[in-house]
């Protein structure tokens, strides 16, 4: 199963992003193998609507859940729709969302927990 | 003549000079196009008689005819539409309402409707015919309300245009079709900075400008050496003075009290007039 981390950095030990949709990288991590892609964020300058543009990229890579920081409610709405669980506020390296992720110690997010535009105020 | 009045930097003085101005002249349209913070009304005191809804068309799915073939969603350039395989998903408040998305769907299962973002109001103050546009909280486009609002431009009378600060798309979409433009500023760093972005816009747009020092003594002197050098007219100089500042913090205009500046922006109106005829 291949989950998807947003992150600061290309490496297991980067950093998660706090930012979803204007993330630096996506690591997908298949949570059984420990094998990961890097994905450099294409939405991170878009203009607007760079949450749903990550999700929509992110959908395509058939991953089962994100583990990000903030996560506004476009994306969210994408995310949901398509049955990817999201888990919001982690703070750690993308090593460690892996283990909580595999250890089953985290709680799945049921809303947005910042409103629109909010990567944009870093 | 539609004379617009701009800055390029906030806070320099564009409602001051619209407002003093259509005051000073009378008859006059005066268009307040800040419509995400517009404050003329606040000096000028019009009556409003009349409020109408600005829309946007924003594109509707129709799920029975839709074939899932994701056209729409590549064409559209603002994530405004997106193709999942739970089905096509609309977005309308990045949706710009070009159009394409119903262009290109094989199997017209797109519509539009309506969205309302924001109003227009009109009134009038005296000899003035004054107009102002509100754009909705949490919506993204002020273009259509001051494009809604320069649709109420007459030609038989003169008209102010009182822009948005910044030099983005609601500045553009304001001077565009200008007869003149006014870059009101003040010889600070930042005012000078903005100054020269703004005026580059307006040189690409072919719109003959001139420039107003307002809070003239304080800062430097770069303004005034560029537009020499430059040869760009110093229309008026604003001295900086308390006591305009303080009516302003009260809404109250300035004319009563400096009635030489008044008589300064009428004349300097006059003449951009007799240039452009």
């Amino acid at each position: 199963m291949k989950i998807a981390i947003s992150s600061a950095g290309a490496e297991l030990n980067s950093q998660v992003d706090q930012r979803f949709g204007r993330c630096s990288y996506f690591l997908i991590v298949d949570v059984e193998t420990n094998n990961f892609e890097v994905y450099p964020n294409s939405a991170a300058s878009a203009s607007n609507g760079a949450g749903i543009e990550a999700a929509k990229n992110l959908v395509k890579k058939g991953i089962k859940a994100i583990i990000s920081g903030n996560i506004g409610p476009n994306a969210f709405q994408i995310l949901q729709a398509e049955g990817i669980e999201v888990v919001q506020e982690f703070k750690g390296t993308v090593n460690e969302a892996v283990k909580i992720f595999k250890e089953g110690n985290y709680s799945k997010a049921s809303s947005p927990n910042v409103n629109t535009h909010s990567g944009l105020r870093r | 003549m539609i004379l617009s009045i701009a800055s390029g930097k906030g806070g320099t003085g564009k409602t001051t000079v619209s407002v003093n101005l259509a005051l000073s002249l009378d008859r006059v349209q005066l268009i307040d196009c800040d419509v995400e913070e517009p404050n003329d009304n606040i000096f000028i005191k019009a009556n409003i008689e009349n409020t109408q809804d600005v829309n946007v068309e924003i594109p509707e799915i129709d799920y029975e005819k839709c074939l899932s073939c994701g056209k729409c969603a590549d064409f559209c350039n603002f994530n405004a539409i997106i193709d999942l395989p739970s089905g096509i998903k609309v977005f309308p408040g990045l949706c710009h309402s070009c159009g394409g998305c119903k262009l290109v769907c094989p199997n017209d299962a797109i519509s539009w409707k309506d969205k309302k973002i924001g109003i227009i109001r009109r009134g009038t103050s005296g000899g003035i015919s004054f107009f102002e546009g509100i754009l909705d909280i949490g919506e993204v486009r002020p273009t259509p309300i001051i494009k809604a609002l320069k649709y109420q431009i007459r030609s038989d009378i003169d008209t102010i245009l009182d822009c948005p600060p910044g030099t983005s798309c609601s500045f553009l979409e304001t001077v565009n079709g200008s007869d003149f433009c006014i870059l009101v500023t003040e010889s600070t760093p930042f005012g000078f900075n903005d100054l020269k972005i703004a005026l580059e816009a307006l040189k690409e747009m072919r719109i003959p400008f001139g420039v107003i020092i307002n809070r003239d003594g304080i800062g430097d002197d770069e303004i005034e050496l560029f537009c020499k050098h430059e040869m760009i007219p110093i229309l008026l100089k604003i001295p900086y003075n308390e006591d305009i500042a303080k009516l302003y913090s009260k809404g109250e205009v300035f004319l009563d009290y400096f009635p030489e500046i008044s008589g300064q922006l009428v004349s300097m109106f006059n003449n951009i007039g007799g240039r452009e005829k």
